[in-house]
């Protein structure tokens, strides 16, 4: 976290003192992020109403996931994968699959199998399938790293893309899976979007404690001396090719939760919501918020949603261009940050 | 000129015929030598005659091509890297390789804690590492820069820093890359005093250095390499003492 115990003190100091909220403010780039953004985040929700917020928020909290995951093999361990959305895609098409009790027999298409499993029941096979994968991809991707790992995970991506796209007899290809389920369990149903946001919210919560408890440990120690040179944490004792695929596999199996919830709120998931672009706009999260920093990859969540949908309402902007100008302006963004803040918002390192 | 013996009670480390090329170039070539147990012993040669090769084959860093190193009597036709701490030994670089983007106190926690897997997810510094990591911090001079980044060190506290993390690793044999080059009167007064100590602790140290003076004053046995081959190898004043070494080092 980018909020060390001192730094905590001074922040309660300056709450009782007087005065001291302003020594504290001055010159503190941090604080002055977390403010803003969060400012910005009451802000927006309070002008566009509970209804919208809920919305943005569910948006933000599954995001957010897939950022702070990937942040523990992007910024901690430095594996600078684009390959995340895969696992994000693998979780989301299992729960499709398993949940979905659609047919299909109007359309000209292959009928796939129903099975008509319950949310909960669902997920942890889309949690645990993407772990697999992770495990079997990642023995591979061990031996790259630097700018050939970013190209390895990037045919990662590819060949997941095409595999949600082509094997039509499981996910119907471009058609998409209609009436995914909504989480159920016992007499609780999340199909309300107050429900669903909160039920997010705790998965984030769960991932983001998961996170904090390896970085703090021991294990995410050697994580960041591997980040910052492998062979020489080797010759220190450690199968550095062990740490990374734990954590590998740790993150993909959070990406996949981060998928299955994201199938059940949208009710409807086809191929293109996993495509590169998506994984690189992962990566241009983690680090728009710093890496090696999970308050940074939330905080940055944060930004993007809110740029990604503020930018809806610029009132200078005829509407067939505003998707177009929201990739532009975010681009634009990046170079900027890139150019005076390396490190991200939040962050201390670059890659 | 001492034969290799296997002989782990004199020795701590013995090569026997190792070799390693990096195409057509023979860095070691079929090198035999044996490293004496207790005492400081230094490797000196010209550029490139294969001392730095020498250490990365001993430390695992490269694959051996040809030929066994022995540690502590024990035979090995391969050294694996993440091994040689159990091996007993570790090592320094030529050029630093300190993990730059954690801060100073990490830089030694790290090579204290837990090497398997699941108890290190479950393990936060124990007392007894962060005891070590200050001891450590202390004798380098380096407790007060404990939160600074590697990186923002100056060259000679990097060097300082790096060599703390090898004596951070309560190991027989150290390995130390050129510990000398680049550094102050000061500082250099400062590593001889660490090896020294090392020394009276009853471990072994290799190292390399191309500065004469320190070479006469610091080592008990001297090996001399040239073109990835032994020229002489022995007691150093001895070694010093001959013609040839004389003629072709110390630029008479």
């Amino acid at each position: 976290m980018s909020v060390n115990p001192s730094e905590a003190a001074s922040l309660l100091r300056s709450v009782r003192e007087p005065g001291a909220f302003a020594r504290l403010a001055r010159g503190n780039l941090e604080l002055w992020v977390n403010l803003v953004v969060i400012t910005w985040a009451v802000v927006f929700a309070i002008w566009q109403g509970t209804g919208f917020a809920i919305t943005l928020g569910t948006v933000f909290a599954i995001w957010a996931i897939l950022a702070v995951s990937l942040n523990l093999v992007v910024g901690f361990t430095g594996l600078l994968s684009v390959g995340h959305i895969g696992f994000f895609g693998i979780g989301a098409y299992t729960v499709a699959i398993l949940t979905s009790n659609a047919q299909y027999e109007q359309l000209r298409t292959e009928a796939i199998p129903t099975f008509g499993w319950p949310f909960f029941a669902a997920l942890p096979v889309g949690i645990v399938l993407a772990g697999l994968t992770a495990i079997a991809v990642g023995t591979v991707f061990n031996r790259f790293r630097d700018d050939i790992f970013v190209l390895v995970s990037f045919g990662f991506t590819v060949i997941c893309f095409n595999v949600f796209l082509n094997s039509r007899g499981l996910t119907r290809g471009a058609f998409g899976i209609h009436e995914i389920a909504k989480p159920e369990i016992g007499g609780w149903s999340f199909g309300s979007e107050v429900a669903f946001l909160i039920l997010a919210l705790v998965f984030l919560a769960i991932v983001v404690l998961i996170s904090w408890f390896i970085v703090s440990s021991s294990f995410g120690r050697v994580l960041t001396a591997i980040r910052e040179d492998e062979r020489a944490t080797e010759v220190f004792g450690y199968q550095v090719t062990h740490y990374k695929l734990a954590v590998w596999v740790i993150s993909a199996m959070m990406a996949a939760a981060a998928g299955g919830l994201f199938a059940s709120w949208t009710t409807f998931i086809d191929p293109n919501s996993f495509i590169l672009l998506e994984s690189i706009l992962l990566v241009s999260i983690v680090i728009l918020g710093g890496l090696a920093t999970i308050w940074g990859s939330i905080l940055g969540t944060m930004v993007f949603v809110l740029l990604e949908e503020g930018m809806r309402f610029l009132p200078f902007l005829p509407d067939e261009y505003v998707g177009q100008a929201r990739q532009v302006i975010l681009g634009v963004l990046l170079v900027l940050l890139m150019l005076f803040r390396p490190q991200g918002l939040l962050g201390r390192y670059k890659l | 000129m001492s034969t290799p013996t296997g002989d782990g009670e004199r020795f701590a480390l013995e090569t026997i015929e190792v070799a390693k090329h990096f195409g057509g170039v023979h860095a070691v070539d079929g090198l035999s030598v044996a490293i004496p147990r207790g005492k400081i012993t230094c490797v000196v040669g010209p550029n490139g005659s294969g001392k730095s090769t020498l250490i990365n084959l001993l430390s695992g860093m490269l694959p051996l091509d040809d030929g066994i190193v022995v540690v502590d009597g024990v035979r090995l036709r391969v050294v694996r890297p993440h091994e040689t701490p159990g091996l007993g030994i570790t090592r320094t670089f030529q050029d630093v390789r300190l993990f730059d983007q954690i801060s100073v106190w990490d830089n030694i926690m790290v090579v204290l804690t837990e090497r398997r897997l699941l108890p290190a997810l479950l393990e936060r510094g124990k007392s007894g590492q962060r005891e070590r990591t200050e001891q450590i911090l202390r004798s380098v001079g380096m407790w007060e820069k404990r939160r600074s980044l590697a990186m923002d060190l100056s060259y000679g506290q990097r060097k300082l820093l790096e060599i703390g993390r090898a004596m951070a690793l309560n190991v027989n044999t150290y390995l130390f890359d050129e510990p000398f080059a680049g550094l102050f009167p000061q500082m250099l007064e400062r590593v001889k005093g660490l090896m020294r100590q090392l020394r009276s602790e009853g471990r072994t140290i290799l190292f390399i250095s191309h500065n004469m003076d320190i070479v006469r004053e610091l080592s008990d046995h001297l090996i001399v390499m040239d073109s990835g081959k032994l020229l002489t190898e022995g007691d150093a004043e001895e070694v010093l003492a001959q013609p040839e070494v004389i003629e072709a080092y110390l630029g008479v």
